[in-house]
């Protein structure tokens, strides 16, 4: 996969939050300030979905002394979507390194989502100390041999959450593993190129900045057979902030965290929470809604901000 | 003993310490510090987190291992066979160090 260069990732960094909704036509996009939702209420066959990232239950640093609250605010602004979001996908990450209650915390938040149904996958932070035995006894029922990992299809679209934190070794990168890989391609045999595919993951399909483990290292052989449909949306977390890429049909997006930003790749010594006045965080943390309309292939995918 | 320590460590040309019970390494910035610290046998290597990130200290061969370290947690091991430690952050697996048990 290619690596990000500077002048791209200038122009994804200028994207940040700024609540813009995103199409592509021709390959070029375009961006236009979010149209109040019940513009497009009317089109038949319309809906939407909401990415929550990062949660990091158990965090407490300069940027967020509460995550939860954030969480709770991030959970009012979904409640207030008009239409209602179809479903919820957790990317990853709801724990801060396992810290014992958290998985609680964040059921117990979530469980007032008014939605039909919250999938997850999980982050490293929710497998590095057990191998991912709590989270999978909470999450695996009903995902791929129970190993987490799982596809469900909604109004004609494919959706599939990837795990690739369990192989979380090495340099630190993301990795799907054989298994996974294998699995996918058979999951994808049956669908026609015209069906819209949405893969989410916690840690990015594409090398966003791999000298900080912002990648993962087998995307490629994944990626590789999503390459003949038409309309296809990566949705990550991992390294709590906005940033969009477009490589031929597949459009990749990272969402922001609900607890704490990270910093832009490479302008910090190191990856982590950015230690920064809460007031500034709020501006860098927040809630992705997509929303898929039939008849216009790239998902709108539009980030809002708590500040 | 003292002396030998010393002897030995100045040796090896890598952080300095003496025969003291007790040494620290601090992680900051996704490093431990020092990286590669050597110790005469007996010491025990504490530990502390100063990121607001955990990060744990997991020997690279099973020998020890600590669970997540929040923001200022300590974690304390005792070495009493001589040899050389690897350990890493099981979180961030990049982080890599060593102590050096004489």
């Amino acid at each position: 996969m290619d690596r990000i260069d500077r002048r791209g990732f200038m122009e994804c960094m200028a994207w940040a939050g700024t609540g813009l909704v995103w199409v592509s036509t021709g390959g070029v996009l375009s961006s236009r300030v979010i149209a109040p939702a019940a513009a497009a209420e009317a089109t038949p066959g319309r809906f939407s979905f909401v990415q929550i990232s990062d949660t990091h239950i158990g965090f407490k640093g300069q940027a967020n002394g509460d995550p939860t609250a954030t969480l709770q605010q991030v959970v009012d602004r979904v409640n207030a979507l008009q239409p209602a979001p179809a479903f919820v996908l957790h990317t990853g990450d709801q724990t801060h390194g396992q810290k014992a209650g958290a998985f609680d915390t964040v059921a117990e938040i979530l469980k007032g989502v008014k939605t039909e149904r919250i999938f997850y996958v999980p982050g490293e932070h929710d497998v590095f100390l057990d191998g991912g035995q709590e989270y999978l006894g909470r999450y695996g029922k009903g995902t791929v041999g129970g190993r987490g990992w799982q596809s469900f299809d909604y109004k004609g679209s494919h959706f599939v959450g990837l795990v690739n934190v369990l192989k979380y070794k090495g340099e630190g990168m993301g990795a799907l593993g054989e298994d996974q890989i294998e699995w996918l391609e058979r999951d994808l045999a049956p669908l026609s190129p015209s069906t819209p595919v949405v893969v989410f993951s916690h840690v990015p399909l594409w090398a966003v900045y791999p000298q900080w483990g912002w990648t993962t290292e087998d995307a490629g052989r994944a990626l590789v057979h999503l390459k003949r449909f038409s309309s296809v949306t990566v949705l990550n977390g991992h390294i709590h902030q906005v940033l969009q890429k477009v490589e031929g049909n597949v459009r990749f997006h990272t969402a922001m965290s609900t607890a704490f930003p990270q910093p832009a790749p490479g302008t910090a010594p190191a990856p982590g929470p950015m230690k920064i006045a809460e007031a500034d965080a709020r501006r860098m943390i927040g809630v992705t809604e997509v929303t898929y309309v039939p008849g216009q292939h790239p998902l709108a995918v539009v980030d809002s901000t708590l500040g | 003993m003292k002396i030998v320590a010393g002897v030995i460590v100045a040796l090896l040309a890598v952080a300095h310490v003496g025969a003291a019970s007790s040494v620290a390494v601090g992680i900051e910035e996704f490093k431990f510090t020092p990286p590669v610290l050597a110790v005469p046998v007996g010491t025990t290597v504490t530990w502390i987190n100063h990121d607001e990130e955990p990060h744990t200290i997991t020997s690279a061969n099973g020998a020890f291992g600590s669970t997540g370290l929040s923001h200022e947690d300590t974690f304390a091991q005792a070495f009493i066979r001589p040899g050389r430690y690897e350990y890493f952050c099981a979180l961030h697996p990049h982080m890599k160090a060593i102590v050096i048990v004489k």
